[in-house]
């Protein structure tokens, strides 16, 4: 993967670079999801990111608990009934404590699945070499286009040091 | 007013660079008095060690435990310990959902004791099996002995209960610091640059990753609060559910849960007052976060104190025998001095430093978790000791005394669990460093800026705030 990205000092410039960018994506060939946005905290509030506001997390989290409590009174009921134990006649599966096994497994099951959904929609764990620079950890905000047209990629490095970039730089993952 | 007197004292904040600097410190400057204090803990913790493998080699009859008393300080400890676990995760979540800022420097610190206590506390149940490598009994697995945990038992309860609340405990505390060891990998250089290399998984800071990152911290914030109280809650069943006078009560869950969060904010007070003068992050741990902290305490000392007094009224009101012989061994007999000590510990003294506003200062909550501290683990030996002191028939009676190697393991663990906290905040920013150059939320501006950023036509300065205003 090749990259152009522009250091940007604060949120407004890094801003105005990626509404440029946007704004002139027919003309310089740039993809919509091809614009990268980097930073060291959470921009939100600030503009950034309002794309990736929809996740099925949450919905996610109760059908692994749904799921976790099904295995929770699978394993506590089936196996009460493989391995009977003497009870004095009452009954072998007895809903109150298999609701308590039911209960922390639900709980778990929402848990390990937040975790997994988390890592799988963050595509991470990644070692491969991926647009970034370092000068994010010091509060830089990247503005980078991937794989920009051989033609218009010293465009976009003008536009990017027009709305402000502190240095513009390229990338490439080989 | 005097609160906003205390926030007034505490709003100049450092920038985020000095941020980076002062809490990324730590981790780069190795004193000598960390090396110092490292052999220290192991130096006492080390006889803990052999204690437990003196313990392993004689049997359990090296401690002091016997019959009719079969739970001392082992069982102790582990309640204990689990109690102190709530100290964050609980909090955290809780301080989370309601989005209130001033937990930012407090979470980690927080959080950090959860999983270390429950790790230490997890240990308990296995050193008093006494033959505890067939701890794994315990385990839910088939086998060739036909043998399979008995469901109806609130030890295999407490095996789901605290195997859940870890995992979540775990995420929850780790799950924050991925951005925060990406932080680190870029400022290392060598091993400690691949080691936070794998530890940050990759992690670059996109919108989507920043996205996904908080509805995941939400998500286990909602999740994580149910799965504490019932940690607890079957903490106390162990008791509860058994027929011993003064255990066989309704009130045990909740009891036991607000006991737990009462000890584990006075630890949590505690750690960062130590925290705040060993890593210098006086601008960051300020007095409000003692002082707010120290208003929770107080209303967790007060609900104590109702707890203990609802309790023991019943008892006092049932009139039984049985429950009368262990009611008066704490109130006037045997055990009256730790009761008293208790009450002292846990109310009479922390009262009034947390209600009084001038004495609510860093130095006066410290004193009042300290006390608390203490107290509640005598809580946890009165409630475990005395009734098993008395169970019933006078020719069922007995005393126990804990035996050196108890009391040998007891300070060992106590020391594991400082060494484990002491190397945690050699490795861990202590305070979340994204979170706190995010600082207060600005929600009102979210709408605005999206739409300019959609657009891409609406000149931008006039509309947004910046990030550095």
């Amino acid at each position: 993967m090749n990259a152009i990205y522009g250091l940007f000092p604060d949120s407004n410039s890094a801003r105005r670079a990626v509404a440029a960018l946007r704004a002139e994506s027919s003309r310089l060939r740039i993809k919509p999801k091809a614009i990268e946005i980097i930073s060291c905290e959470p921009l939100e509030e600030e503009g950034f990111g309002w794309e990736e506001q929809r996740s099925l997390m949450p919905y996610l989290a109760p059908l692994g608990a749904l799921l976790g409590g099904s295995g929770g009174y699978a394993l506590a009921a089936f196996t009460q009934r493989v391995y009977p134990l003497p009870t004095g006649g009452m009954p072998i599966v007895a809903m109150w404590p298999t609701g308590i096994i039911m209960y922390e497994l639900t709980m778990l099951g929402a848990i390990l699945t937040t975790i997994v959904a988390f890592l799988v929609s963050v595509r991470l764990p990644s070692y491969k070499k991926r647009l970034y620079d370092p000068e994010v950890t010091n509060g830089m905000i990247l503005v980078g286009v991937a794989d920009p047209d051989r033609d218009c990629s010293g465009e976009i490095g003008q536009r990017l040091q027009q709305e402000g970039a502190a240095q513009v730089k390229e990338f490439s993952s080989e | 007013m005097a609160t906003n007197s205390v926030a007034q004292t505490n709003v100049i904040d450092p920038q985020p660079e000095q941020i980076r600097r002062d809490l990324l410190w730590p981790l780069f400057h190795t004193s000598k008095r960390f090396y110092v204090l490292v052999v220290v803990l192991i130096a006492f913790g080390i006889p803990g060690v052999f204690a437990y493998a003196f313990q392993m080699s004689r049997g359990m009859g090296v401690a002091g435990i016997t019959r009719p008393v079969f739970w001392g300080f082992y069982i102790t400890n582990f309640v204990f310990w689990i109690g102190i676990s709530h100290a964050g995760t609980l909090i955290s979540a809780i301080l989370r959902l309601v989005n209130a800022g001033w937990r930012r420097p407090v979470t980690r610190c927080a959080e950090a004791i959860t999983v270390f206590a429950l790790a230490i506390g997890a240990q308990y149940p296995i050193i008093h099996l006494g033959r505890s490598w067939l701890f794994f009994w315990l385990m839910p697995y088939p086998s060739e002995r036909g043998i399979w945990p008995n469901f109806r038992s609130p030890l295999v309860w407490d095996f789901f209960a605290i195997s859940t609340y870890i995992t979540g405990s775990l995420t929850f505390l780790l799950l924050p610091i991925i951005p925060d060891w990406a932080m680190v990998r870029d400022r290392a250089t060598g091993l400690r640059k691949r080691i936070y290399t794998y530890l940050s998984l990759g992690w670059r800071g996109t919108p989507q990753e920043w996205h996904r990152l908080e509805v995941a911290m939400r998500v286990m914030a909602v999740v994580i609060l149910p799965v504490a109280v019932s940690v607890h809650t079957i903490v106390s069943w162990d008791f509860a559910m058994a027929p011993v006078p003064m255990w066989h009560s309704t009130v045990f869950g909740p009891y036991f849960v607000a006991g737990a969060i009462f000890s584990g904010i006075a630890a949590l007070i505690i750690a960062m007052a130590l925290l705040r003068k060993a890593l210098h992050l006086e601008q960051y741990l300020k007095p409000f976060h003692f002082d707010n902290l120290g208003k929770l305490l107080l209303v967790m000392s007060l609900l104590w104190i109702y707890f203990i007094f609802a309790e023991r009224l019943t008892v006092w009101y049932g009139n039984q025998p049985s429950e009368m012989a262990a009611f008066w061994a704490m109130q006037r007999g045997k055990f009256a001095l730790l009761f008293w000590t208790m009450v002292f510990c846990n109310f009479l003294i922390p009262f009034p430093i947390l209600a009084i506003k001038k004495l609510r200062t860093i130095t006066g909550t410290v004193i009042a978790s300290s006390t608390i501290v203490a107290g509640m683990w005598l809580e946890r030996f009165l409630i475990v000791v005395p009734p098993l002191e008395r169970k019933y028939l006078p020719f069922d009676w007995g005393t126990y005394h804990p035996s050196w190697a108890e009391i040998t393991i007891t300070v060992g663990t106590l020391m594991g669990m400082i060494l484990l906290y002491v190397l945690f905040a050699k490795f861990v920013p202590m305070i979340s460093i994204w979170e706190l150059k995010g600082g207060p939320h600005k929600k009102p501006a979210v709408n605005e800026a999206q739409a300019a950023v959609r657009s891409a036509a609406i000149p931008l300065d006039n509309t947004l705030p910046s990030t550095n205003s």
